[in-house]
Parts: structure tokens; C-alpha cells; sequence
């Protein structure tokens, strides 16, 4: 996996600083949503985004609403992954299903600081930053799968596809 | 080191050991999904293939907005039957039965041991029979139906202690108020909340659905209650399939105890806009209302009308009020009706709905207007949630409901013991 620049945010971060309600039901691509992502919380962010950058933030983070697009629009930013303390329950699945690693690390979380690069290896479960390294609880293959997939619509396809030749 | 019991069901389900924090993919006993199995059946056909892999696990109960009540709900029923008929699924329950996760446990599924996902968050209803069962949104239902298999990240569990008698006037709806209340939303997040104590014990079936169905509303994936003597008795009548008894180990390790007294616990009432925004009912006492609501899979068995019958009996309802009882199921309807409980529910004035899970959701039958408020035994009080963004959702027992009913105002139930 290719370096990125952490971006550092705190506790709580909910669904509405993350993707604003009111574009719900007018914005369906992601690239339009990747345009509001954070806008409530830090519009630098949007501007400044690299792809393959990560968003470091405390705990329970993607609080609040059930929406998807919390999910997706980060994604559309070119974030790599979320490390966070903790995330809201709704948000870990939605983010996996569509296709954002979200990673869970308490020490990662204390330690990490915007600006810092970093390289995560998914399969190991280890976050790399400089001299230090930080443990996450890896993700089994099947997960990251549908990571690599983009999601789990496709991850489905694919599989019943490959079951179907074989 | 012990196990706790989402570790254990997990953990054999997967084939390896499952600690808490680690992801395994597991194949469930049974999937539910609602009138919200019509936009399922959209996602499912993206997956390109014809026919669901495993159609004795599905089970789709409509309950959401029953009869339909508007041409694009009738559209959505329609398509879902046609979709049954077509897959051969064999548990379809029309729109006769009542709320999904009431008759999901009536029929049985809800068994020990069992995993159960629903798209549904109050899914994690049937812990009060000892399974696993966690919501999971609509995409994920898909794809289950396609490959009868989902992953799940192994549940960290918080214990809630409760020892004590409860008062007179006050139920488990109250108790898991208080407990809401005095630890948050979000208290629970992705663990497991598995309740045990002597007042867990205590409580019947009936009650411990109370609280496992409101362990969603402290972020929980699922609530568990240890099945005993009365799970099995309930189970005897019922059980139509092979059930495992899975109980956590002594020296399980929790997240943390939480430990209540119940027998200090007063009537509690959640008011606007969040579930954890509990008063006691002293504190709100005389705050006005123009709607009641008894029922929904929260408070709407027998145990919880023969409550607010035996308050109600023989009295009126306030002429300010609209009283709405909805009974969780037709079992729950049928056994009211038998017993009277009905009849002296509508001789106090109020409207006796068919089982579903009507006003609860804001769809039809009793929706607010712009400055009303209701008093409600239903699980969220989400702002608009019932109707007009501008009106308020108070949640309380339905001791509280129905003695509220009577003076047009909240009420301390303990008025009328
Ligand atoms: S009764 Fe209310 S909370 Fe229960 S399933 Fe229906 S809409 Fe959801």
C-alpha cells in the first residue's frame, strides 16, 4: 500500500459534518459527493486531499444517521482508510460494504498527528508511521476482499460469478 | 480464559474460536426483512444471479405499512409477493400478523443459540430468547439472499447487573430507560449487552423483549438474556426447529458491569428528541399531550395491554386525547379480544388498530401535526419521527401512557396502582 498524509480530527465526528443531510437526495455520484466531504468540519480538507491520505480521528466516529453516503464520499475523495478509536456501529458496516477500510486503533488514534505519513499493511494489521509501528486487529480475507472489490455489491458479483465457472 | 456467549455462537459458527474485536464470516440461521424487502429485491438483482441460495431462511414479514396505504406501499407489497411466489420462500407472512419482530418470535425462529440478522435495527429483539441477532442495512440483506453468508466482527459485551424487585407502577420499560438514560446513546456501540441478575430473571419473556429490543437504542448489535425455566416453557409450546443452549462462561471477560438495584428505580419518560434524554416522570408531570400510543414491538404484548386495561377500566379517556392501542400481533389481538381486554380498552374511548407497526414510524394511522405531542411506549423519539418535524415524542411505560391517557397530561402511574 502507497504512503499517505494523515488529516486528524477528534471525537464524535457524526454523519452530518462528514456529508451534510440537506445534499442527500441531490447529489447520487460519489465524484459530486467527494466535492462536500468534511465541508462542515474542516473545508480545507476538500481542497487539499490527496488520494491515498487518511482521516485519524477519536472515538465513535461516523455517529448519528444511517446514511451511506457518509461512507461514500470519502471513499470518492481518495481517502485510503479511517483510523479512529472507535466507530459508530451503522458506519463500520457501511464503510466496508462500500469498499472504505476503517481501523480501529486506540494508540494509532493518540499517537498519529496531522501531516504525518503513514503506510498501512491490511493483512498484517499493522500501521506504519516513520520508526513506529501500531497494531490493528487485521481483517480476514474475506473482508478484505470486499475491500478490494469496492464494495460488497461487486464483491458479491464477482464471487457467484466465479462460483458460477467453476 | 472464559468465553462470552456472542463469542461462543460466533465462534462455532465460524468453526474457530472468535474473539471479541476479530472479523469472521458466518452463514446465519435466518434473515428478516420487512416491506423493506422491496427495495432488496432492487439491490439483489444487481447481483446477477436468479434465485436466492438458501429460501427456508428467509423470512419477510410485512408489518411497516399494513394495509397499504397508499398506492406506491401497495406497489411495494405487490412486488415483494410476486418475488416470494417466484423464489418459493416459504415463511412469508402477509399483511395479517403483526410487527416482524413479534411474530418472527411467535413463529419461532427466535431460538437459543440461533443467528439471526434483520434489516431491521430492533433486530436485536429475540436476544430475550437467548440468539444472536444484529441489524444490518438493506445492501447486506442482498447479498446475503445471494450467498447465505455475511461477516461480523465479534461483539465486545457489556454486562448489566439487575438485582431488586421492581416498585408497584414501574416495568421494564422504565429500567432500560433509566439505564439509557444514565449511560447514553451510544453507551453500548457494537458490543453485546447481555442482562443477568435476580430482576432479569424475573422478568417474563415478554419483559426481556422489552429490553433487549431497546438495547438498540444504546448503539448495542444485539442483547442477550441467558435462557432459564421460562424460555424453555415458552420454547416447549413453540419450537419447531433444533435449538443449543449457549450461555457465557464464569470468567467471560465484559467491557465493563454495570450493576442496577431495580427495586430504586422510578417511572421514567423519555422526552425530545433522543432516548437518552430520560426524566423521571416527577419532572415532567403535567406536561399536555394530544396523542397516546400503547403498543408496537416495544410494549405492545398482552402483559403490556392488560396494564393499561386494568388503569383504564371503567374510566374515559381524557376528551383531549387520541388514544391509539396497537397490539404487537394477531396472537397478541386474538388473546386480548378473548380475554376482554379490548373491550374495555375501547369502552374507555380508545381506537384499537390492527397489529403492525402503524403510527410507530410515521407513515399513517395517527400521524402528528405541527405542534402536537404524543405520549408513546414505542422505542425512538427521533425529532419528526411521527409525523411534523414540529411536533414531540415523549416515550414511557405504558403503566405511564395509559394513567397519562386519563388526565390529558403525564402522569405518575403510581396514582392508579
Ligand atoms: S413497531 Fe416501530 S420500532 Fe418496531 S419494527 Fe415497527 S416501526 Fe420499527
Amino acid at each position: 500500500m502507497k504512503k499517505g498524509k494523515v488529516w486528524k480530527y477528534g471525537d464524535d465526528v457524526n454523519t452530518d459534518v462528514i456529508f451534510p443531510g440537506k445534499y442527500t437526495y441531490t447529489l447520487m455520484e460519489p465524484s459530486e459527493m467527494a466535492k462536500h466531504a468534511l465541508e462542515a468540519l474542516d473545508p480545507e480538507f476538500v481542497l487539499m486531499v490527496k488520494p491515498g491520505d487518511l482521516i485519524v480521528a477519536g472515538k465513535n466516529f461516523g455517529c448519528g444517521s444511517s446514511r451511506e453516503q457518509a461512507a461514500a464520499c470519502l471513499k470518492a475523495a481518495g481517502v485510503q482508510a479511517v483510523i479512529a478509536k472507535s466507530f459508530a456501529r451503522i458506519y463500520f458496516r457501511n464503510a466496508i460494504n462500500l469498499g472504505l477500510p476503517v481501523l480501529q486503533s486506540e494508540e494509532a488514534s493518540d499517537n498519529l498527528r496531522a501531516g504525518d505519513e503513514v503506510e498501512i499493511d491490511f493483512a498484517g494489521g499493522t500501521i506504519m508511521a516513520g520508526e513506529k509501528t501500531y497494531k490493528f486487529p487485521p481483517l480476514p480475507d474475506s473482508v478484505i476482499g470486499i475491500l478490494e472489490a469496492g464494495g460488497l455489491i461487486e464483491y458479491t458479483k464477482k464471487k457467484l460469478q466465479n462460483q458460477a465457472k467453476t | 480464559m472464559g468465553e462470552t456467549f456472542s463469542e461462543k455462537i460466533l465462534g462455532k459458527k465460524a468453526g474457530k474460536t472468535a474473539k471479541a474485536g476479530e472479523v469472521i464470516t458466518v452463514s446465519p440461521d435466518y434473515y428478516l426483512s420487512h416491506d423493506n424487502a422491496s427495495a432488496i429485491i432492487g439491490e439483489f438483482k444487481k447481483l446477477g444471479v436468479r434465485a436466492v441460495k438458501a429460501p427456508r431462511k428467509i423470512v419477510i414479514i410485512l408489518d411497516h405499512i399494513v394495509p397499504a396505504a397508499a398506492e406506491k406501499y401497495a406497489q411495494n407489497h405487490k412486488t415483494i409477493r410476486e418475488f416470494v411466489a417466484e423464489q418459493n420462500i416459504p415463511n412469508f407472512f402477509d399483511i395479517q400478523h403483526g410487527v416482524c419482530h413479534q411474530v418472527l418470535s411467535e413463529a419461532s425462529f427466535a431460538l437459543p443459540g440461533k443467528v439471526i440478522m434483520g434489516s431491521d435495527s430492533h433486530t436485536t429483539t429475540y436476544g430475550a430468547f437467548g440468539a444472536f441477532s444484529a441489524g444490518i442495512g438493506r445492501t447486506e440483506v442482498a447479498s446475503i439472499w445471494a450467498t447465505d453468508e455475511i461477516w461480523l466482527r465479534v461483539p465486545e459485551t457489556l454486562k448489566i447487573e439487575l438485582s431488586g424487585k421492581l416498585g408497584c407502577g414501574v416495568s421494564a420499560k422504565d429500567v432500560i430507560l433509566k439505564v439509557i438514560g444514565d449511560h447514553g446513546a451510544d453507551r453500548a456501540n457494537y458490543m453485546a449487552v447481555e442482562f443477568t441478575g435476580s430482576a432479569a430473571r424475573d422478568f417474563s419473556l415478554a419483559s426481556r423483549m422489552v429490553l433487549a429490543n431497546m438495547s438498540a437504542e444504546m448503539g448495542a448489535k444485539n442483547g442477550y438474556f441467558e435462557p432459564d425455566d421460562k424460555t424453555l416453557e415458552w420454547l416447549k409450546k413453540r419450537a419447531r426447529a433444533d435449538y443449543d443452549i449457549v450461555t457465557s462462561d464464569a470468567d467471560a471477560v465484559y467491557e465493563a458491569v454495570l450493576s442496577y438495584d431495580v427495586s430504586g428505580i422510578e417511572p421514567q419518560v423519555a422526552c425530545p428528541h433522543t432516548v437518552d434524554n430520560v426524566k423521571p416522570v416527577t419532572a415532567v408531570e403535567g406536561k399536555k399531550f394530544q396523542q397516546a400510543l400503547i403498543g408496537t414491538c416495544t410494549n405492545g404484548r398482552l402483559e403490556d395491554l392488560e396494564i393499561a386495561a386494568k388503569i383504564l377500566k371503567g374510566k374515559k379517556i381524557h376528551p383531549h386525547v387520541r388514544a391509539l392501542v396497537l397490539p404487537a400481533s394477531r396472537e397478541v389481538y386474538l388473546e386480548a379480544l378473548k380475554k376482554g381486554i379490548l373491550e374495555v380498552l375501547s369502552e374507555a374511548g380508545c381506537v384499537i388498530l390492527n397489529p403492525g407497526c402503524g403510527p410507530c414510524l410515521g407513515a399513517h394511522e395517527g400521524i402528528l401535526a405541527p405542534g402536537e405531542v404524543v405520549l408513546s411506549t414505542s422505542n425512538r423519539n427521533f425529532k419528526g419521527r411521527m409525523g411534523s418535524r414540529d411536533s414531540e415524542i415523549f416515550l414511557a411505560s405504558p403503566a405511564t401512557v395509559a394513567a397519562s391517557a386519563l388526565e390529558g397530561q403525564i402522569t405518575d402511574p403510581r396514582k392508579y396502582p
